[in-house]
């Protein structure tokens, strides 16, 4: 089957915008957006530049708006699609080239909200026990990949580049929520405030954008009902 | 290492701002309050009595009361802080950081508190002549 591509190209040392280029190539109604991908950058054009790593969906690290949403190209299949596909980087970073996006102010906000296990007790003897139910707490947002997907998706992201983002708020859920975990308030301290859960105007734009199908704004409600449940 | 007190584009790391918490607890409170008080300001003034027959009698009857000035009142200071809390945000949001959006941030505060503190003087001072 033929698949048309139309995709977003940059180079910084030669162009001043991006600009869209069609492609063509051969590929099946199962394979991926990835396959098409590597198709045009192995047998047209080398110099297309893109991120993945697993291909499967794991890794997020191939993030990128595809006929307008954001999705993993390794998850999305092209007959899903229609054609010409277009495929854009996701908005609101810096484009390093081509699809592949600066995402350090991204992984800034992931690691302000401390994303790993704090505990002053010493370690004991064997494991921190903890119950399913326990678990089951912060099962959803454990799945995060931290592909961005979700937080290039909100609006409340676009027009304010320093809203910490879903994604970051997923991953404090996940320790917030940890009975194991002791920094439940500095991470509920540093989501309090206007740039932090406030932000978000419960669009659900991350929910559909998260190819790990979390509810990521279930988890921001939590945090929201967590600020307000410790201040009353 | 010592903690970073500020992200890399030079806004600082929050640390526990409660404002923005009151202030969306506030819409959903008053929004259901309102939802209510409106109404029965609504059933009261249009269904019950019509606004042909509302006349400045009618208002120094009804102010005559401190039920419906305290009504009133509530309602006043729910509505206006409603609406202006609901224009802060979109000002917040839709308006890019610079000098174009502290003018319109200031007249709406401006204009808020112009309204609030005129319709507590009228209501609190009001006297029939
Ligand atoms: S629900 Fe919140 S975080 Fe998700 S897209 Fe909407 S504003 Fe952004
Ligand atoms: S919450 Fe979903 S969309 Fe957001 S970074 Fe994690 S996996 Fe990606
Ligand atoms: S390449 Fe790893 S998630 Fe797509």
């Amino acid at each position: 089957m033929k698949v048309e591509l139309k995709i977003q190209r940059y180079n910084p040392e030669t162009d001043a915008q991006p600009h869209f280029e069609n492609y063509s190539v051969e590929a099946e109604p199962t394979d991926r957006v990835l396959d098409a991908l590597l198709q045009v950058k192995g047998l047209l054009d080398g110099s297309l530049t893109l991120r993945k790593s697993c291909a499967h969906g794991i890794c997020g690290s191939d993030g990128m708006r595809i006929n307008g949403r954001n999705l993993l190209a390794c998850k999305v299949l092209i007959r899903n699609l229609q054609q010409p596909i277009v495929v854009e980087p996701m908005k609101g970073f810096k484009i390093i080239k081509d699809l592949v996006v600066d995402m350090e102010a991204f992984f800034e906000k992931y690691r302000s909200v401390k994303p790993y296990l704090i505990q002053n007790e010493a370690a004991p003897q064997k494991e921190r026990p903890q119950s399913p139910q326990e678990r089951e707490r912060f099962d959803d947002t454990t799945k995060c990949i931290l592909c961005a997907c979700c937080t290039t998706a909100c609006p409340s992201f676009w027009s304010d580049p320093d809203y910490v983002g879903p994604a970051a708020i997923v991953q404090a859920h996940r320790f917030i929520q940890d009975s194991r975990d002791q920094g439940g308030e500095e991470r509920l301290d540093i989501l309090g405030d206007r740039e932090g859960v406030w932000r978000c105007r419960t669009i659900f734009n991350c929910v559909e954008a998260c190819p790990r199908d979390i509810d990521v704004t279930a988890a921001i409600g939590e945090v929201k009902r967590k600020l307000l449940f410790r201040k009353i | 290492m010592p903690e970073p007190t500020h992200y890399k584009s030079g806004r600082p790391i929050p640390y526990d701002n409660p404002f923005e918490l009151f202030a969306w607890v506030f819409m959903r409170i008053s929004g259901i309050v309102l939802l209510f008080m409106a109404i029965g300001h609504l059933v009261i003034m249009h269904l019950i009595n019509s606004i042909d027959t509302i006349n400045y009698q009618f208002v120094v009857q009804r102010w005559a009361t401190p039920f419906w000035r305290i009504y009133d009142g509530i309602m006043l200071f729910l509505a206006l802080l409603h609406g202006f809390n609901g224009l802060r945000t979109i000002l917040d949001d839709y308006l890019r950081p610079g000098m174009w959006k502290k003018w319109c941030t200031f007249l709406l505060y401006a204009f808020s508190l112009i309204l609030l503190v005129g319709g507590a003087w009228v209501i609190i001072t009001f006297k029939p002549k």
